[in-house]
C-alpha cells in the first residue's frame, strides 16, 4: 500500500510529503476507470449504437442529475439502504449468536452446526416464491431475504475463527489464572475478529445481491424499482444510473468495513505502519 | 449448562495445589507416569524441588521435559501418581505467547487480581528493561523484548514456582546472555523455586543450583552445583561439570553421540 510508503520515506509529522503523494495515488487509481469512460464515449458518441441500447456517458450523467434534482433518487436510495441495514442487522445478529453458541460449546455444535450446514447449501434466493406467499410483497420478505443471505457467511467465518483461535494463547491464558469466561473474552473473541470481518465483507456482498433480486421481483420503491421502472419505459440511461448507484454503494460499504478493520485490528503491524506510528 | 467450559477447559488435571508457606518442598512428584498411546514418556517419576532452588532440567529431545513441565504447570494431566505444586505458579514458554491485541502492559496485567494492577505491571516491565515499551503492541517487539515481556508477566504474579521451557532458545547469542543474567538477578531478588528446561549445557551450569537429566522417563542424573556465583565458563569446576553433563546426555565433547 502506498500509504505505508509515505511513512517509510518521511516521518508522519511531515504532512506535506503525504499531501503530495495521496493525490498521485488517486490519479493512478483513476486512470483505468477514466480510460473505460473514454472508450464508452468513443463507441457511443458516434452513433454505432442506438441510444436506447447504449446511452452515452453524458446522457447517463444528465439523467443521474435529473434523478437527483427531481427528488427521485434519495427516497429510493434511502429505502434500499434501510433494507440492507435491517437485513444485515438481523442476519448478522443471528449469525453471530448461532456461531458463538456452536463454536464455544460441544452441545451447541451438535445442536446447531449440522442444521446450519445443511441450510446453507440451499441458495437462499430460491426461497423468494415462499417469501412472497408467506410475507406478501411488503418490506418483510426483502429484509428476510437479505438477512438470510448475510447470516451464513457470518456464521461460517466466525465459527471457524473461534475454533481456530491459537491453542497456545489459550494455554497461556490458563496459566495466568483466567477463568473460562475471561479466556473467551480476552483471548478467543479477539482472536476471532479478523475472521468475523471476512464474514462481514462476504455478508455485505451477499446483501447487495439479495437486495437487487428482491427489489427487481416486486417492489414499489428502492433502486431496483427505479431500474425496473426504467426498463418499462425503455430508459436505458436510468438503468445505467441504477447500476452506478449499486456500484457506489458496494464501494462505500467496503470502505466502511475497511475503516472498521483499521479500528478493530489496530494491533496488526500492517495497520501500525499504515498509520505511520 | 456452562456454554464456555468445553473449548477452554484442559483435560482432567489431577494436580494438587498448596498455598501454605513453610513447606519442605515447592514441588513434590511421586510415581508420575504419563503415556501417549504406547509411548510412555514419564515412568514412575519422583521429583522434589525445594523452595527458592534453581533447578535446571536437561535431556534429549523428546525425553519428556516439556511434558513434565506442563504437568507441573497444570496444563497436562497427571493420570498416575501424585503431583503437589504451589498455587502461585507462572510459566514462560519458548515463544512469548503475548496476546497481540493487548498492549504490552495489558498483557502483563492480564489476570492479575490486585488493586493497581497496571502500576504493578509497569513496574515489572521496567524491571526487565521494557519501561519504554509499556504501550507498544506485542507484534512490534523484537524477539528478545517479547520474551522479556513474557518474563515480566510471569514475575508480576510473585510465583512460588517459576517454570521456564527453553525460554531463550529462539534468541540470538548476545540477547541470550543478557536474558540469562536477567533471570539470575530476578531469581535472586524474588527467590521463587525455578525449573528451567534447556538444551544448553553451559546455560545449565551458569544458572543452576541443581541439575537434572531426564532419561527414559525418569531422572537419571541429579547433581548439586555449589560453585560461587557469578560463574565463569573457564573455571575448572565448570569444565568438569560440563564433561559430566555431556556424558549423562550421551554426547562427546566433540559433539558426536556415544
Ligand atoms: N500431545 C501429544 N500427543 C502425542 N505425543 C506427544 C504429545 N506431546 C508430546 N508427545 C510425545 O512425548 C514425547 C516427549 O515430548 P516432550 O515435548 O515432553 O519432549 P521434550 O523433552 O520437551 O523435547 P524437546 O527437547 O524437543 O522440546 C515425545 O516423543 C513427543 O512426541
Ligand atoms: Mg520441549
Amino acid at each position: 500500500m502506498s500509504v505505508s510508503l509515505t511513512s517509510l520515506s518521511a516521518s508522519p509529522k511531515h504532512a506535506p510529503a503525504r499531501r503530495r503523494i495521496i493525490p498521485a495515488t488517486l490519479l493512478r487509481r483513476l486512470m483505468v476507470p477514466a480510460a473505460i469512460v473514454a472508450l464508452w464515449y468513443g463507441v457511443t458518441a458516434h452513433g454505432y449504437f442506438d441510444a436506447q441500447t447504449m446511452p452515452t456517458p453524458y446522457a447517463v450523467a444528465v439523467s443521474f442529475w435529473q434523478l437527483i434534482v427531481t427528488g427521485q433518487l434519495w427516497p429510493n436510495l434511502l429505502i434500499s439502504l434501510q433494507r440492507v441495514a435491517l437485513g444485515l442487522l438481523f442476519g448478522g445478529a443471528i449469525g453471530v449468536i448461532l456461531a458463538l453458541a456452536a463454536s464455544l460449546s460441544r452441545f451447541g455444535e451438535d445442536a446447531i452446526d449440522a442444521t446450519v450446514q445443511m441450510a446453507r447449501t440451499l441458495p437462499h434466493l430460491a426461497l423468494i416464491p415462499l417469501m412472497i406467499l408467506w410475507f406478501g410483497i411488503g418490506e418483510t420478505p426483502k429484509i428476510v431475504l437479505i438477512a438470510l443471505g448475510s447470516l451464513f457467511p457470518i456464521y461460517l467465518n466466525l465459527f471457524s475463527a473461534v475454533r481456530g483461535a491459537d491453542r497456545k494463547l489459550i494455554e497461556a491464558a490458563s496459566t495466568l489464572g483466567l477463568s473460562h469466561a475471561e479466556t473467551v473474552f480476552h483471548v478467543i473473541l479477539p482472536a476471532a475478529v479478523p475472521g468475523f470481518l471476512v464474514g462481514l465483507r462476504q455478508a455485505l456482498g451477499a446483501s447487495w445481491i439479495s437486495l437487487v433480486v428482491a427489489e427487481q421481483i416486486n417492489a414499489s420503491s428502492g433502486i431496483g424499482y427505479l431500474v425496473m421502472n426504467a426498463r418499462d419505459f425503455l430508459r436505458t440511461d436510468i438503468i445505467f444510473d441504477g447500476l452506478l448507484v449499486y456500484a457506489l454503494l458496494g464501494l462505500a460499504t467496503d470502505q466502511a468495513v475497511r475503516l472498521l478493520e483499521r479500528y478493530l485490528l489496530a494491533w496488526r503491524p500492517s495497520m501500525i505502519t499504515a498509520k505511520g506510528i | 449448562m456452562n456454554m464456555l467450559t468445553e473449548v477452554t477447559a484442559a483435560p482432567e488435571i489431577n494436580v494438587t495445589e498448596t498455598s501454605e508457606a513453610g513447606q519442605n518442598f515447592a514441588v513434590e512428584v511421586r510415581g508420575l507416569t504419563r503415556e501417549f498411546g504406547t509411548n510412555s514418556v514419564l515412568r514412575n517419576l519422583d521429583l522434589q524441588l525445594r523452595p527458592g532452588e534453581f533447578t535446571v532440567l536437561l535431556g534429549r529431545s523428546g525425553s519428556g521435559k516439556s511434558t513434565l513441565l506442563r504437568t507441573l504447570a497444570g496444563l497436562d494431566p497427571a493420570p498416575e501418581g501424585t503431583v503437589t505444586v504451589p498455587s502461585a505458579r507462572a510459566v514462560v514458554f519458548q515463544e512469548p505467547r503475548l496476546l497481540p491485541w493487548k498492549r504490552v502492559w495489558q498483557n502483563v496485567a492480564l489476570g492479575l487480581r490486585v488493586p493497581n494492577a497496571r502500576k504493578r505491571a509497569e513496574e515489572a516491565l521496567e524491571e526487565v528493561g521494557l519501561g519504554h515499551r509499556l504501550n507498544a503492541w506485542p507484534l512490534t517487539l523484537s524477539g528478545g523484548e517479547a520474551q522479556r515481556a513474557s518474563l515480566a508477566r510471569a514475575l508480576v504474579r510473585a510465583p512460588k514456582l517459576l517454570l521456564l521451557d527453553e525460554p531463550f532458545a529462539a534468541l540470538d547469542a548476545l540477547t541470550r546472555l543478557r536474558m540469562q543474567a536477567l533471570v539470575a538477578t530476578l531469581w535472586q531478588t524474588y527467590q521463587p523455586a525455578v525449573l528451567l528446561v534447556t538444551h544448553d549445557v553451559d546455560e545449565a551450569i551458569l544458572l543452576g543450583d541443581r541439575l537434572l537429566v531426564l532419561e527414559n522417563g525418569a531422572i537419571s542424573l541429579d547433581v548439586e552445583i555449589s560453585h560461587p556465583r557469578p560463574r565463569r565458563h573457564a573455571s575448572p569446576g565448570f569444565i568438569s561439570m560440563r564433561a559430566t553433563l555431556l556424558d549423562a546426555l550421551g554426547v562427546h565433547e566433540d559433539g558426536s553421540a556415544i
